[in-house]
């Protein structure tokens, strides 16, 4: 039994699926778009599977996630649709389920956020709901895991009883139940214009499998890719036009509002008669106090960059760097016990070397990026849970509209200057796909704060002290410009066309559940250590074996970086390819090379390439002999510019589902950086720099 | 007048969703249909997008997407 989880955004929907399924789930996806699928066996059941679907709010198709919906419900028939709704705004998520219903699927309504509709002193007829519609509907509280026992029991019985026996006129496409019923949601004209539609059609949509009545009201509404599909003869064609202009004449109205306007006639019936509200609302009543504060004309950006400030600070700096290190201290104490181990073992030294530098190391480099990750999703879940973020998107949308994006994508730019990895994850929350893509290439062009060592390093060794902050924040805003002009550009290219208009909804205020944010940070650690076991810890090995054998495959020794080894082969034979950007040494292009494994390395490359002994003696000579204050500038531009590191690309491809995607836009990247420094030292140079 | 032409705290009534396609289709999906009517309750920070409640919940639109929908000043 496959079960389809059906919401609007922000209804619950993942709370509820975590509850049926205890999150034991797989996540695959719909091919064509970065959309993820969950599906998962429902707890305690046998044979029953739950397929969390995209939060929609309409079945139009104009937008992936809708389309990829309607796609899923008509060609894999599930056995029933969960539709599951925010009873705190029941009259708009009533919407969706009257577009469900023209499915004519077996569908059960989940009526959410039960304990606050009752807390606001509203009272919702579930009976009344029940009777008119055809179908059961369930109060619950996902959150408090309220109601899912009744709610299971009831998708059972909606499976095991055909709709029939629910006064569900099935022979007639016309009716929903009650044949000339106030409750029919399809009345009037419409009405009228359906039936004829649905009896022209219904041999077309029989052939292709699709629901007679969702066939007639899609064709009255002017959808496009239903009309193409039932591939109508042209008296057909004619006939529609015939009848929607009949249509359009009698409402005075054009077809698509006319269709809009009998669901939402329907529902305010529908919901006058089952929805009794006394007295104020209060969750909607202390959102508005609390927004008079978080979204106030002054207060409400340096509240949020003081939230973000704070989330940076304990993320990177105290509970981070305190996680961080004991983390690394760990994985230390376990290579060295490792190397104990295979030192008396006496095994080959390129085994030995392989194991640990190689494996381990590869391993234990990416590890150290899990305690940033698990605490960054902490806070943005309770960021996200609370309420919060949607008024983020709210108060930060014009600063992001001019490049094509909307204000929910203002918080993933801002955690890649902590780090590209988990802000290239949080792209997962945002609403389009169009979005989540533009945002992922645009977060790179944050400089992230690995990037930071390479920077102080630098700015210590060519500029003077004065001079070092200005560097470095020049760095800084040369990034979100090059990101900007980036975003420009792919606005008016890869991303033509209009984008779907920004709608939001301020939810109220709640308090996030300890378990969803657990759950939501287990989730994103789970993802990335998939991906840092398998996709990572193969480029770490590929590198250590770049760095340890020379051209004819002997091992050099586990000294890496030597000058012999195919690494630097590589960068020597590359190196002329940089001279034009002010820095053609083969050691400075190994660097970057290995930067590729983690931004931080390429300092330790240049040490160990440059025979010196540490950083500092880095700082206090090594380098001046590559470079010039100009062409370190020019390095330094570099590497702000140039492709992610290897976590990155993974997490970008995890997240556009698409590896010549991910591997397109590191190309694309690349370019921009080697464009800009080319022109940048080629002026600098013009002028004596 | 259209709908970014109220003022906060006012209430209007719609006549009329301009547009085609996508953004029309969107505009009356979310309830902004003929008849409804709408109150502005207040403006982000940087005056744009807008915040209004209709049919009991809140939602916030654009400006330019709100230059779309036609209405009465009630």
């Amino acid at each position: 039994m496959r079960i389809a989880l059906i919401g609007n955004q922000n209804c619950g929907k993942t709370t509820l699926f975590n509850q049926l399924t205890g999150s034991r789930q797989h996540v695959g996806n719909f091919p064509g778009v970065t959309v993820d699928k969950k599906e998962g066996p429902v707890r305690g059941e046998k044979d029953m599977t739950v397929v969390d679907l995209p939060g929609i709010y309409s079945l139009t198709p104009y937008s992936a996630e809708e389309v990829v919906t309607r796609d899923f419900l008509i060609d894999e028939k599930p056995d029933c649709i969960l539709n599951i709704l925010d009873a705190t705004t029941l009259e708009r998520n009533l919407y969706l389920t009257t577009q469900l219903m023209d499915l004519q699927m077996p569908m059960i309504l989940a009526l959410n956020m039960m304990d606050e509709v009752r807390h606001n002193g509203t009272n919702i007829d579930t009976a009344r709901m029940e009777e008119e519609l055809g179908f059961y509907v369930v109060p619950i509280s996902a959150s408090k895991n309220e109601g899912i026992a009744e709610l299971i029991e009831k998708i059972k019985k909606t499976v095991g009883e055909p709709l029939r026996r629910r006064k569900y006129v099935e022979d007639d496409p016309g009716t929903l139940r009650r044949e000339g019923g106030d409750f029919d949601p399809c009345r009037g004209s419409v009405h009228t214009a359906v039936h004829t539609i649905a009896h022209l059609i219904e041999d077309n949509a029989k052939r292709i499998k699709m629901p007679v009545r969702f066939a007639a009201v899609k064709l009255l509404e002017n959808d496009e890719l239903v009309r193409d599909k039932l591939a109508l003869t042209d008296t057909q064609q004619d006939i529609v036009g015939h009848l929607v202009e009949q249509l359009e004449q009698e409402l005075g109205t054009d077809r698509e509002a006319a269709v809009v306007d009998m669901r939402y006639d329907f529902i305010e019936a529908l919901c006058k008669a089952a929805v009794v509200t006394k007295g104020v609302n209060k969750n909607a009543a202390r959102a508005l106090k609390i927004d008079k504060v978080l979204t106030h004309r002054i207060w409400a950006i340096p509240i949020f960059l003081g939230i973000m400030g704070v989330i940076f600070w304990l993320t990177f700096g105290v509970i981070g760097a305190f996680l961080s290190d004991g983390f690394a201290a760990l994985i230390d104490a376990f290579i060295g016990w490792v190397d104990g181990l295979l030192t008396s073992a006496q095994i080959s030294e390129w085994l030995h070397s392989l194991i640990c530098d190689g494996a381990l190391t590869g391993i234990g480099s990416v590890l150290s990026f899990l305690p940033t990750i698990v605490l960054l999703f902490f806070f943005l879940s309770i960021l996200e849970d609370s309420g919060y973020m949607a008024r983020v998107a709210f108060v930060m949308d014009k600063l992001l509209r001019k490049i094509g994006l909307s204000g929910r994508s203002f918080v993933p730019m801002l955690i890649g200057f902590g780090c590209s990895v988990p802000a290239v994850m949080a792209t997962r929350t945002l609403t389009s796909e169009r979005d989540r893509k533009m945002t992922t290439l645009l977060v790179p062009f944050m400089s992230c704060s690995a990037k930071l060592t390479i920077y102080g390093v630098f700015t210590q060794a060519f500029f003077p002290p004065a001079a070092r902050a200005l560097v470095m924040i020049s760095l800084y805003v040369i990034g979100m410009a090059v990101g900007i002009l980036y975003g420009l550009v792919l606005k008016k290219t890869v991303f033509k066309g209009d984008p779907i208009p920004f709608v939001l909804e301020l939810p109220a205020y709640r308090l996030p559940s300890a378990k969803s944010v657990l759950l939501h940070i287990w989730d994103k650690a789970k993802d990335f250590l998939v991906r840092a076991f398998t996709i990572i810890f193969l480029a770490s090995l590929v590198i250590w074996f770049l760095q340890s054998f020379d051209l004819r495959f002997n091992w050099i020794g586990a000294d890496a970086d030597k000058d012999g080894s195919i690494l630097a082969t590589i960068g020597k034979f590359v190196a002329p390819v940089f001279s034009p950007l002010g820095f053609g040494d083969w050691r400075a292009v190994t660097a970057l090379i290995t930067g590729l494994s983690a931004k931080e390395t390429v300092v330790s490359t240049l040490t160990i390439l440059l025979g010196v002994g540490s950083t500092a003696e880095l700082v206090s000579g090594g380098l001046a002999a590559m470079f010039t204050p100009f062409t370190a500038f020019c390095f330094l531009l570099f590497t702000l510019l140039y492709m992610p590191c290897v976590a990155t690309m993974a997490a970008v491809r995890r997240e556009t589902r698409s590896l010549r995607w991910a591997a397109l836009a590191m190309l694309v990247q690349t370019g921009i950086a080697y464009l800009i420094t080319l022109i940048v030292c080629q002026v600098g140079l013009l002028f004596g720099l | 007048m259209t709908l970014d032409e109220i003022k906060v705290g006012e209430t209007a009534k719609i006549l009329k969703v301009n547009g085609q396609g996508a953004l029309r289709k969107r505009l009356l999906d979310m309830g902004l249909t003929p008849k409804t009517l709408v109150t502005l309750q207040k403006l982000a920070p940087m005056g744009d997008p807008l915040e209004f409640t209709l049919r009991g919940y809140e939602l916030t639109l654009r400006k330019a997407d709100c230059a779309m929908v036609e209405v009465e000043r009630l």
